[in-house]
């Protein structure tokens, strides 16, 4: 019974040497520990052989109690505090066994059974608790490497993240110039339908250069002969006709010469710099040339060509090939409906296009370009300005003409862009700007 | 005799070019043109005058009536023989508008720019 106290002494150092070996504190406890185990058994040794039985038990439970507050106190064995408290019942049955043997020794022998299992019990108790002790620590120990690994996968993954920012970043970057490209596709892509309607439209003008000069030819001659014979009226009269000549081919000179110039405007980058424009002049122009475009491409296709222009319009500032290129848009987009109509309506459908400008008050114009093409069902109304959404088939259209014209018109033009339409019947595309 | 001829073209210079270019057999009698600036215009003056035209030049690219819809309205109204021969005129030379015109009943394909020398030579063949 005695030797409870002491072995519960004893196995108390080794374990709580067992509980820090490995860790840093170890090799400052070591010694005390190991000492203090092999202290205790001397003692206990020396208890057996000089003390009585009394005496026995409660310097064992002295001992130990002695150890619990040493331990106790010190910081570096907090952890195994609960390990320390669970050795209180046994020093306790400890100091009550000898305190009562002492006292009363008959009801000791009595009952000494009684006291024995007492202390078994609190040494059984020690040993539960040790293992309970063990397996928190244990526990702690796994959640703080669990804690641990934590951490390393969520730097990994912060670091995963920033890796995709860094790739979302680029691609956003990549679809910016790709954008641009885009757009720039779509200016030269509107540029080429402008090209076979330019050289419609220039063919005309060189020819009356051509015809007129190779006529004035044969005039000259005809002149030089009646010279010859001294008829002066008929000379003056083919003098007269040679001077209209002339003054024909001047002016189908200029003519081309405008349309040439009217394309290279078109296709230099836009500066973006606003002038005073006659909308009158630039929708004009680019009627014809949208027109003579589609016809290019389409020898069967015509239409009914209607303008109305506003006489009173004043010049008003705009960037002329941007707002040209808009119009062109609406104008191509009125051909094609038209054309797509023409394909299932009957014969007595004419194919009509009409162009207005009007003067707003106080300032400003507003152009409508109507057809009575195909229309505009209403869930398409609203995506159409959308960029690349188009109807037309795959190849035939980029999508970006109408979103690039509102761009122009309300962004850069502060002006608005409107469409009026009833599927199957006509399309109207109004356009103001202030 | 002489021979009426309309000509049919939206470019108002055609008519100065024509009229030069025909000068002398104009002074002749060989030829009388008149002019229309569209289809339109063309089958109105057709409408009053149809007996006299015996042939008509027009081009087919115009704005509003093309030439081949004048064409067959010509085909369609003024059947009563002779039938007024019809030439086509066009800027775009290719198969398929000289397809297109043969196919709805011109006599003749001219593309521009117009070579006179070989409308003349023509002109020539349809009078004898």
């Amino acid at each position: 019974m005695g030797v409870f106290y002491f072995l519960a002494a004893f196995l108390l150092t080794r374990r709580l040497a067992k509980s820090i070996k490995g860790s840093v504190i170890y090799p400052k406890w070591k010694a005390t520990l190991t000492y203090g185990g092999w202290g205790v058994m001397v003692v206990l040794g020396l208890s057996y052989t000089n003390l009585p039985d009394i005496a026995r038990d409660i310097v064992g439970s002295l001992i130990l109690l002695a150890l619990l507050f040493y331990f106790n106190k010190e910081k570096d064995f907090q952890p195994q505090r609960a390990y320390l408290e669970a050795h209180l019942p046994l020093v306790a049955v400890g100091l009550i066994t000898g305190a009562v043997h002492f006292i009363a020794p008959d009801f000791y022998t009595k009952y000494d059974e009684y006291f024995q299992f007492a202390a078994l019990g609190a040494f059984i108790w020690i040993f539960g608790r040790w293992v309970t002790t063990r397996k928190q620590v244990e526990e702690l120990r796994i959640n703080a490497e669990r804690r641990a690994e934590l951490e390393i996968l969520v730097k990994e993954r912060t670091l995963e993240l920033s890796k995709q920012k860094d790739d979302l970043e680029e691609a956003v970057k990549e679809l910016k110039s790709t954008q641009a490209q885009l757009i720039q596709s779509e200016k030269m892509a509107s540029l080429g339908e402008l090209t076979a309607g330019i050289a419609h439209e220039i063919q005309n003008p060189l020819n009356f250069v051509n015809n007129f000069s190779e006529v004035s030819v044969e005039l000259l001659d005809e002149l030089k002969e009646e010279a010859k014979s001294g008829n002066a009226a008929e000379v003056i009269s083919i003098a007269d006709d040679l001077t209209q000549n002339l003054e024909k081919i001047i002016h189908h000179g200029k003519r081309a010469d405008g349309i040439v110039k009217g394309m290279l405007q078109h296709s230099r980058a836009s500066t973006g710099q606003k002038e005073p424009t006659d909308i009158n002049v630039l929708a004009d122009e680019y009627l014809r040339l949208a027109y003579h475009g589609l016809r290019a491409k389409d020898k069967s296709f015509n239409a009914e060509l209607i303008t109305h222009y506003d006489a009173t319009l004043p010049k008003i500032s705009m960037v002329p090939q941007d707002v040209g290129r808009v119009l062109l848009n609406l104008l191509t987009n009125a051909f094609y409906a038209v054309q797509q109509k023409r394909k299932t309506a009957g014969p007595d459908y004419k194919p009509t296009v009409e162009l207005s400008t009007f003067a707003l008050r106080p300032g400003g114009c507003q152009v409508s370009v109507k057809d009575n093409g195909t229309g505009i069902p209403e869930n398409i109304k609203a995506k159409i300005m959308q960029p690349f959404f188009t109807t037309k088939p795959t190849g035939e259209g980029t999508g970006l003409g109408l979103s690039m014209s509102y761009d122009i018109i309300v962004k850069a033009h502060g002006g608005s862009l409107s469409i009026n339409t009833q599927e199957g019947q006509y399309s109207e595309f109004v356009l103001t700007i202030p | 005799m002489v021979m009426k001829i309309l000509v049919v073209d939206d470019e108002a210079d055609v008519q100065p070019l024509f009229i030069q270019r025909f000068r002398k057999e104009i002074r002749n009698g060989e030829f009388e043109f008149s002019f229309a600036l569209s289809g339109e215009e063309a089958l109105g003056y057709l409408h009053q005058n149809h007996s006299e035209i015996v042939l008509i030049l027009s081009d087919i690219n115009m704005p509003g009536m093309s030439g081949i819809e004048l064409l067959t309205r010509i085909r369609h109204e003024y059947d009563s023989p002779p039938p007024p021969v019809v030439m086509m005129i066009t800027a775009y030379g290719d198969e398929e508008n000289r397809r297109q015109a043969i196919d709805n009943g011109a006599n003749d394909f001219l593309t521009k720019p117009l070579d006179f020398s070989l409308l003349k030579e023509k002109l020539k063949t349809l009078n004898k």
